[in-house]
Order: C-alpha cells, then sequence, then structure tokens
C-alpha cells in the first residue's frame, strides 16, 4: 500500500481506513482481473458445442442441477471475484437480449483477454489495445453481415426454423430428441408469433413441468395447463364451451382494508348479521352464475360455504390461481381480469372451448388443461423427464430453442455455425489489420486469434485435433473464397455448414461479438482495484 | 497458480469448491456406484430388507423402519454426493410415476455408470459413450415393446395376468409367503375402482394384532371413526348426508366483528340467539331427512344431541379424505350449506347397511351395499408396526402397478427374462455399429444383464452359471424362459406365472438411461458454499 507524505514526512490518509483495504493498482491489477475473468471463461469453454459437457451445480442449500447453459452456469456458480462479475453480467445480457449463445459469449470474452494478457506482456498501453479491439469488432460486424444470408422461414414447413432450433438444441442433454423438441419449439412459437408485425409474446408460451415419463413425452398443448384443480373434489372435471370469470376477489365476506369494528350489542344484531353473512355468499355465487359463467377461476380462496353453494349451483371453480396463469388466461381467454364481484359483466368473460382436468402417474396429481380460448393462441409446453434435474435442464433447452426461433422471425438473417461465421470473421478482421499502421494493429491481429479460439475450442470439445482442424477449415475458406466451412463437429463427413444445415441468427453472433468485446475492454481499463480487504 | 506462475485469484467464494475434469468424473461414478450398491442387495424375490433409523434429537430415534422397497430407502437417506442425488430423484420419480421398480431404476442407472467408467479408462470420450447408449437404448426400448403382449382388458386372461403381475411384484416383498392370497386381493381392489385410477379410492387400514393372513379387503367401506355416542348402531338403508361445515358455534366470518353489550341479560339474549343460530342449521338439515350424517369437522354436543333426539346417527370429525371416501362410495354430495333441500334426493348418498364393527380392539363404522360403490379399504393385520407399515409399502407397489397395467394394458414375462431379451437386443445391435460407440452399446448390454446377475446372486445362487444358461436358453428360442429363484434354474415363465408390467420396465429403462447420460455429461462439479445456518 502505498502512502503519501507532506513536507514533515506525515503520512497523508488518503483512503478511509486505508491499512484495512486491499489494493492493487497498475499492471498488478490488469493480471488480476484478466486472470479472474479467464477462470470463468475456462471453465464455460468445454460446455461449447454439441460435443460440449455439462456442469454439476451444487446450490448453497444442496440441490443439484446439471445443465450446459452458459448463463445458468455463472449465475449458479456464485461468483465473488468483481472482475469474475462482469462475466457473469456478460451471459446474463445476452441471455435476456437474446436467450442463446450465452456459452459462447462468455468463451469468446475469455479468449480475447487470454490475447490482451499478451499485449501487455509486450507493454502495449491497455487503452491500444481496447481501441484495437473496437476498430476490429467494428470490421467483424460489418463482415458478419455480409456474409449473413436471408433464408425463407415459411419453406418447406418452417424447415429452416425446425434446425435452428435443433442447433441450439444440439448442445444439450436432448439432443436425442432435438427434431422433436425443435418441433415442438416452432410450432409453439409460430402458434403465438404475430407474423406482420414479425414479433412474438413469449409470454404466451407456458413451459410447464412434470416428473416422470422421459423425454420423448414431452408434449404441446395448444391450450393453457395450471398445476391447479377444481376447489371441490365432486365438480364435472371437464367444462365444454367454458365461460371462464376471471376473478381476483376471494370468495370470502368482505375484508375491508380500512381497519374497522362492528360491534355487536344485542340478539337482533346478532341474527341479522349471521343472515348478512349467508347473504353474501349467495349474492357472489348469483352474480357470477348471472353473467352466464359455467367456471370461475379465482386468485384467491374460498370459504367452505362458498365452495359448496358453487358445486351446488354447477359452477366448476378453481381456487389460488397464480397471479401469473390469471394473467395468462386474461390474454388467451379475452376475460377481463374481474377484481369485485359487482363488476361481472358478460362481456367481461373469457371463452375457450374447453376446460377439462388431467391426471399424472400414481401420485393422483392433477393439472387442468384450458384449450382453444377464444383471442390468441396461448400455448403450454409440457415437458416430462426421468428426473427433476433433466426436467429443469430440458425446460432451459426449450427456452434457449423458442429464443432462437424468435429471433429468427424477427430478422431472418443467419450465419453458418459450427465456427464458420467466426472464422471468416478473424480471416477479414487479420486482412484489415495489415493496412492499419499504428500500435493497433496487434490489438487486431490478436483479435483475430481471439475469434479463431472460438473453432478451436469447439475442434477442442469434440475430441479433433484442434490446430490441425481449424488450419485446414481456414486454408478452405480461403481458397474456396466460402465462409461457410468450418468444424465437422458431428463427425458427419462435411466441413460445409450450410450442408451440415447448423443455422444461428446474425443477430446473436453480432451481439455475442459486441457484447464480448464491449466487456473486455472495460476490464481493460480497471487500473486499481480497491475492495475491503476480508482475508 | 496456473502452470505459468500466475497466482489465479480467488474468484468463488470461500469454502465453495470447484472440481474439474477427471476429478469431477470419479466423484460422480463413486458416489453413484455406492448408492446403487447399497440398495442391490435389496433386489429381487431373494432380496434383503434394511433397517432405517433415523437420525436426530429426541423420540424420533426410536422409530426404526423395516423395508425392502428401494425408493423409501433412498428417500430416508442423507447424501452429499450430487450424482447420488440425482439416482436418488429418479428413484423417487419412478415411485410417483408408476410406483414400482424404484430399486431397479437405481440399480440400472448405478450399473450403466459402473460400465461407463471402464469405458472412460479404456480413453473413450463421454460423448461417444453416451451416443452409444442412446443407441442401445432405443434398440432396448424397441425390443421390450416388441416383446410385450396385450390381453383384452375384459376377459379373463387380461385378469389373470393382473393376478400374476401382482404375485410377481409382491414375491420381493415381506409377504412373499401370502403372495397368491394378497394378488388375488389387490388385483380386487383394483378391478373394483373400474379403471379410474384413483389411488386414493382405495383405503388402507392397519391394524396391528392378529397375523398377516388376517388381512382383508371388505367389500364395503370403512372409515376409521366412532358412531357418537347415543345413536344406533346400525342402520339399514341409510340416507347419509356428508357435510363439510362448522357444528361446534358457528363464528361469524365478517371481518372485525366484536360483540360488546353492555348487561348481563345482553349476554344471554345472544347466547340464545347463538343456540337459536346451531337450533336453526340442525332444522335445515334435518330438512333434507338424512338419517346419518358425517361431517368433517367437530360437532358439539348441543347440535349432536339435536340431531339425535331426530334419530338421526351422528360422525363426527371425518378427516378430509374419509370424507371423499365416503362421498364417492355412497354417492353422496359434500355439503357445506343447506338451503336446497329440494335437492334431497341428489345430494344425499345411499347404502344398505352402516354398522359399527370391531376389528381386534378398535371400533370402525362400515358402510355395506353402497350405491356407488367405487372406494372400497383394505384392512391389514400383523403382528407389529413395522411389520404393518411394510405391508403399507408392498401393497401400495402392487396396487399402483396394476393401476398402471389396467390403463397400459401390456406386459412382459418377469424373472429377468425382458433384461436378457434388451440385453440380447443391443448385442446384436453392437455388432452392426461402426465406431468406438459399438462398445458404450455392449457396455449397455452388459448393464442391462446385470440385474438378472444381481438378482441370482441375492438368491445365493451361482450367477455366471445361470445368466449364461439363460443366454442359450434364449438362443434356442426359447421366449419366455427366466430365473426360477425357487430352485436356482431356468425355468418357464408362462408355467411360472411370473408377469411384469411393460410400463414399468420402460419407465425404468428410459429413466435410468437419462439419469447415467446426465452424469456422464459432467465434467464440472461446482459446489457453492453451504448456507450458513443460525443454530438455535
Amino acid at each position: 500500500m502505498s502512502l503519501a507524505f507532506d513536507d514533515y514526512g506525515r503520512p497523508y490518509i488518503i483512503l478511509r481506513d486505508q491499512g484495512q483495504k486491499k489494493r492493487m493498482k497498475g499492471l498488478e491489477a490488469y493480471k488480476s482481473n484478466i486472470l479472474a475473468a479467464k477462470a470463468v471463461a475456462n471453465t464455460l469453454s468445454s460446455s461449447l458445442g454439441p460435443k460440449g459437457m455439462d456442469k454439476m451445480l451444487v446450490s448453497p442449500d444442496g440441490d443439484v442441477s446439471v445443465t450446459n447453459d452458459g448463463a445458468t452456469i455463472v449465475e449458479k456458480m456464485e461468483i465473488q471475484h468483481p472482475t469474475a462479475k462482469l462475466l457473469v453480467e456478460l451471459s446474463q445480457s445476452q441471455d435476456a437480449e437474446i436467450g442463446d449463445g450465452t456459452t459462447g459469449v462468455v468463451v469468446l470474452a475469455g479468449k480475447l483477454l487470454e490475447q490482451a494478457l499478451t499485449l501487455l506482456d509486450k507493454g502495449i498501453h491497455p487503452l491500444k489495445i481496447s481501441d484495437g479491439f473496437d476498430r476490429a469488432c467494428d470490421v467483424a460486424i460489418k463482415h458478419l453481415e455480409t456474409i449473413s444470408e436471408e433464408i425463407d422461414i415459411q419453406a418447406n414447413e418452417h424447415e429452416a426454423l425446425i434446425q435452428a432450433a435443433c442447433t441450439a438444441l444440439g448442445s444439450k442433454v436432448v439432443s436425442k430428441r432435438k427434431r422433436e423438441l425443435g418441433k415442438i419449439a416452432v410450432t409453439a412459437v409460430l402458434d403465438v408469433a404475430d407474423l406482420a408485425r414479425r414479433d412474438v409474446n413469449l409470454d404466451l408460451i407456458k413451459i410447464q413441468t412434470k416428473t416422470g415419463g422421459s423425454v420423448e413425452d414431452t408434449r404441446l398443448i395448444s391450450g393453457i395447463l395450471i398445476d391447479k384443480d377444481m376447489s371441490h373434489p365432486q365438480m364435472p372435471k371437464e367444462v365444454k364451451e367454458a365461460k371462464i370469470c376471471l376473478l381476483t376477489c376471494p370468495f370470502e365476506p368482505p375484508k375491508p382494508k380500512t381497519k374497522h369494528n362492528i360491534n355487536i350489542s344485542s340478539a337482533e344484531d346478532y341474527k341479522k348479521l349471521y343472515l348478512q353473512e349467508q347473504q353474501y355468499f349467495v349474492d357472489m355465487v348469483k352474480l357470477v352464475k348471472d353473467s352466464g359463467a359455467n367456471i370461475a377461476l379465482c386468485q384467491w380462496g374460498f370459504d367452505d360455504e362458498a365452495n359448496h353453494l358453487l358445486l351446488q349451483n354447477e359452477l366448476p371453480a378453481v381456487r389460488w390461481v397464480s397471479g401469473t396463469d390469471v394473467e395468462l388466461i386474461a390474454m388467451a381467454t379475452g376475460a377481463r381480469i374481474i377484481p369485485r364481484f359487482q363488476e361481472i359483466t358478460p362481456e367481461k368473460l373469457g371463452k375457450a372451448g374447453s376446460v377439462k382436468e388431467v391426471q399424472f402417474g400414481t401420485s393422483n396429481e392433477r393439472m387442468l388443461v384450458i384449450e382453444n380460448c377464444q383471442c390468441t393462441k396461448a400455448v403450454t409446453i409440457l415437458i416430462r423427464g426421468g428426473s427433476q434435474m433433466i426436467v429443469d435442464e430440458a425446460k432451459r433447452s426449450i427456452h434457449d430453442a423458442i429464443c432462437v426461433i424468435r429471433n429468427l422471425i424477427k430478422d431472418n438473417r443467419i450465419v453458418y455455425g459450427g465456427g464458420s461465421a467466426e472464422l471468416a470473421c478473424a480471416i477479414q478482421v487479420l486482412q484489415y489489420a495489415d493496412e492499419v499502421s499504428s500500435v493497433e494493429q496487434y490489438a487486431i491481429r490478436s483479435f483475430a486469434d481471439a475469434l479463431e479460439g472460438i473453432p478451436n475450442c469447439l475442434a477442442d470439445n469434440c475430441g479433433l485435433n484442434p490446430i490441425t482442424s481449424v488450419a485446414q477449415a481456414k486454408s478452405r475458406q480461403l481458397q474456396e473464397n466460402n465462409p461457410r466451412i468450418g468444424i465437422d463437429c458431428m463427425e458427419l463427413g462435411t466441413t460445409d455448414m450450410k450442408e451440415q444445415r447448423i443455422y444461428e441468427t446474425l443477430s446473436s453472433k453480432k451481439q455475442q461479438i459486441q457484447l464480448a468485446t464491449q466487456v473486455v475492454k472495460m476490464i481493460l481499463k480497471i487500473d486499481d482495484v480497491i475492495a475491503p480487504d476480508d482475508y | 497458480m496456473d502452470i505459468v506462475g500466475n497466482v489465479l485469484p480467488q474468484v468463488l467464494k470461500d469454502e465453495a469448491t470447484e472440481d474439474k475434469g477427471e476429478m469431477a468424473r470419479l466423484q460422480s461414478f463413486v458416489g453413484a456406484i455406492a448408492v446403487a450398491d447399497l440398495v442391490k442387495t435389496t433386489l429381487g424375490p431373494k432380496g434383503m430388507d434394511k433397517i432405517l433409523k433415523p437420525t436426530g434429537p429426541g423420540q424420533e430415534m426410536t422409530h426404526i423402519t423395516v423395508t425392502n422397497d428401494g425408493a423409501t430407502i433412498l428417500k430416508s437417506m442423507y447424501v452429499e454426493n450430487p450424482a447420488a442425488k440425482i439416482l436418488i430423484e429418479i428413484s423417487k420419480t419412478q415411485d410417483e410415476e408408476v410406483g414400482d421398480g424404484t430399486t431397479t431404476v437405481a440399480v440400472l442407472a448405478g450399473e450403466l455408470l459402473r460400465e461407463g467408467e471402464k469405458l472412460i479408462q479404456k480413453r473413450i470420450h463421454p460423448q461417444h459413450v453416451i451416443a452409444g447408449w442412446r443407441i442401445a437404448r432405443d434398440v432396448a426400448l424397441k425390443r421390450l415393446r416388441d416383446i410385450s403382449s396385450e390381453n383384452d382388458i375384459n376377459s379373463q386372461e387380461f385378469h389373470d395376468d393382473l393376478v400374476k403381475i401382482a404375485r410377481t411384484t409382491l414375491s420381493s416383498k415381506l409377504i412373499t409367503s401370502d403372495r397368491d392370497y394378497f394378488a388375488d386381493l389387490c388385483v380386487k381392489a383394483v378391478l373394483r375402482l373400474k379403471g379410474s385410477s384413483n389411488l386414493d379410492y382405495i383405503q388402507i387400514i392397519k391394524l396391528p394384532g392378529g397375523t398377516i393372513r388376517d388381512s382383508y379387503l371388505d367389500d364395503g367401506f370403512i372409515l376409521k371413526k366412532q358412531i357418537t355416542i347415543g345413536c344406533k348402531r346400525r342402520i339399514e338403508n341409510a340416507k347419509i348426508l356428508v357435510a363439510n361445515t362448522a357444528m361446534d358455534y358457528d363464528k361469524i366470518k365478517i371481518y372485525g366483528t366484536k360483540v360488546k353489550v353492555n348487561s348481563m341479560d345482553k349476554v344471554a339474549e345472544i347466547e340464545a340467539a347463538e343456540k337459536e343460530k346451531m337450533k336453526h342449521k340442525v332444522d335445515k338439515i334435518l330438512k333434507y331427512q338424512p338419517t346419518v350424517f358425517v361431517n368433517r369437522q367437530l360437532i358439539y354436543n348441543y347440535p349432536e344431541q339435536l340431531l339425535a333426539d331426530s334419530g338421526i346417527t351422528v360422525i363426527e370429525h371425518a378427516d378430509f379424505e374419509g370424507m371423499e371416501r365416503v362421498a364417492a362410495a355412497t354417492g353422496a354430495e359434500i355439503l357445506s350449506t343447506f338451503d336446497a333441500p329440494e335437492r334431497s334426493a341428489q345430494v344425499l348418498g345411499h347404502c344398505d347397511l352402516i354398522e359399527e364393527i370391531m376389528i381386534g380392539e378398535e371400533k370402525m363404522i362400515k358402510f355395506s351395499g353402497c350405491k356407488k360403490n367405487e372406494a372400497c379399504t383394505i384392512v391389514l393385520r400383523g403382528a407389529s408396526t413395522h411389520i404393518l407399515d411394510e405391508v403399507d409399502r408392498s401393497i401400495h407397489d402392487a396396487l399402483c402397478v396394476l393401476i398402471t397395467t389396467v390403463k397400459n394394458k401390456r406386459v412382459v414375462w418377469g424373472g429377468g427374462n425382458s433384461e436378457m431379451q434388451m440385453a440380447a437386443a443391443c448385442e446384436e445391435e453392437a455388432k452392426k455399429v461402426q465406431g468406438k460407440q459399438a462398445f458404450a452399446i455392449e457396455a449397455f448390454a452388459r448393464a442391462l444383464r446385470q440385474i438378472p446377475t444381481i438378482i441370482c446372486d441375492n438368491g445365493g445362487y451361482d450367477s455366471a452359471e445361470l445368466i449364461q444358461n439363460f443366454k442359450v436358453e434364449l438362443q434356442k428360442g426359447n421366449q419366455s424362459c427366466g430365473l426360477n429363484m425357487t430352485d436356482g434354474t431356468i425355468g418357464n415363465m408362462s408355467e411360472l406365472g411370473v408377469k411384469e408390467c411393460l410400463r414399468v420396465k420402460e419407465q425404468a429403462l428410459m429413466a435410468a438411461s437419462e439419469a447415467a447420460e446426465l452424469i456422464m455429461r459432467v465434467d464440472d462439479i461446482v459446489k457453492c458454499a453451504p448456507r450458513k445456518r443460525e443454530r438455535a
């Protein structure tokens, strides 16, 4: 810890409790930051690609999850190091923006930092490095756009979309069923997509999980599935031509928010109150019934008496429907959410083809399916699997696939995977580097090397010789002027990714490169770390 | 420190650990195999039981469980190893989904991983192993479905199949000597459900005393409650009103109500009003003209007396499940309000006879000749609560399997036949597949064959010889051969009548291979710092 002294040799205290702070400066700080970030990237790099491995994560409470999804891994690792945390956020912002490629972005950032480290050792100023990276990034992005292709998502029963979904699912534990799951994801997205506006409201796709069966039993339900059953065991299990009354008020005597006391001072009062109380329930049920509803879904609970009155009036009802489900049902069936019984009108009811109860396994668990909704076609993907861990991982994988499909609907430009796009960009960046006359040249060249690191890592994970296969792919790209040559991860006998039909969205690739560059620049700008010394 | 000598900064929290590559894999293999080894001695008709003793302070220490049921054993174990947790998880899922084969699934996953470990040592990449396993699983599944047979649900053959399946399931349990008796009992109970799969409607009452043989299926429905004192003990042609309503004192449900009076008279008045209110309610109930009144909640003396005076038999405090079952059996509607006596015929349940009976030391109420007759009761007797609990679990397994069979209808031969057939299919496939995957397919076959091997070993037979003879017998084209565990020979399963439910085998195969794949794919284990708990 450096100290400043005044003319009389007394030390200045610059930072409060300076002695108790941990401080790193200059090159030491750069290196420490880069190494920490690299450690995270290294953990993730073996998860990249179709033959990537999974990570097993044990939470503080001892719960186990096994996943291949970059964002989930870094989130559950509970990283403490401040710079490494930046990479966690990087992965998460890719997840939030694009939904896929969360591993790739971290690995790329790791490769860039690795290059930066050697440049620092050469004595190049960090800012020069980050400037160079910035310029190289622009070149790469531009090149990505030129090599991207527009695909017809409609053609051949949306074959392109299915392929893209398969690419996203290929690296996951469910990859065996990627075709089936891909189709499910595509159908789900297309069902709810607004093709005119090229937008997809992902809220309309509900992913429900249920252990049991196997991943093959995963189904698409063209309706909403809610994990609830009818409030009274003797209510009908199926309602056809349902008119749904969506309530956010409980079937209970009113509870005004203001504090109040009702004082009973005589027997008459007591009787009156009793009658009134009875009347409440009758009125409530009557209001619902009179509106023409034939099923009531309520966010709150029911009193026993009200519950029975509902049964007696042949009005099946469901209680404790969660808030998000209520909103989803409202969107899908066109129901208005009704906060007070007095405001129920026939127009506010939602309509659906049928509402029925379905049962799973031996443990007597039931769920409700609302099908053929009036407004939008909200869909549910019901994921099954042999254990909770499989089901959870399948859920994350399907989410990734859905995001990819949505991105393609938004922007139907694709680049080819298998490291081919990165390789093509690397070649372009390398060419550009030679045109730059300043120190940045080195940084730009290093950027190209870092981009090559992705196919390198892919080949490594697939058990191929990374250096040979990357060199081969690169020279073929140059000779044939074909930016689609990549790494043959699945050993299908061709390195042309167009033939292998490995599609990735342009937006995801672009975002990956941009985000990774940004974070690296940010890390390179830190030259002083002050942290409370907790060791 | 890394290779170059840079000091690596600490990235994870204190106390968090990260294992990579070989270390991670080793950890998961060891954990998973340990769990599988633990339960494998319970497998098969000659499998042994385990005693589970809870840890923790107090009385619980004395409450032990003796069981043969894989899911129960695994559920009660506390394990640290994450891979072991995955195995426990699949066993639980198996229990929820099909109810039986909970040991098989854990053992199969463990054996797969044991074979997988050998392959890894041979320097075969996990992804290649997985690729091979996937091929093998499909082949095995196809063979399993091919060898299954289906009978018409109403035929005598199907009924026989059910009995055989129940016998097979029960043969590995404590009650193996009485399995014929119990198999018959379970099949009858399941057939009474008439295709519904709601296990709740089969009530199991456990009463210590007597011998296991004294257990029986009651054709009526038994409620473990007593008829209130002062009421008739035997009602013929009963009209039953099933209610869920407060019969203690009807508290005012409107929020914030308080009784404030300024004189003693008023208190008396209100008390009278309260009483009147209850009287009013009872009157309303009486309008339905029931002869029996069953309530979920407590009934205070006053309304009880009113009801008894009107000659109504009162049963109070029936628990929720009991009520649902009474309602299902007698066809009653569960009432909470009593304002529509005109619907009386519709809402009242009916049964020919209600009487109080004594089983062992306890008084129960028996409803016989019920209108709908969907619910039924199995009364279990036995020397101790431990035995009863285990019999209960065994019966539960058998019932689950039977219900699954009724739904799925397809059956396969037992006695290791299906596993051997699947293994044979995998080996045939392995000969056709090019590349390293073939090793993994062979490994899959070996793992499958481990199941009958373990069953043999548990029986104390020479597994190496038996399994080889088994293989030869299958090769000869004897499709229904299997292990005869009473003689220690290869027998004919159709003669011995050993059948199993296809769905159970399917689920076990799928879940085990999925779990093994999941564990195999892991190359890195990150354990977060355990949450600090405040000691109370």
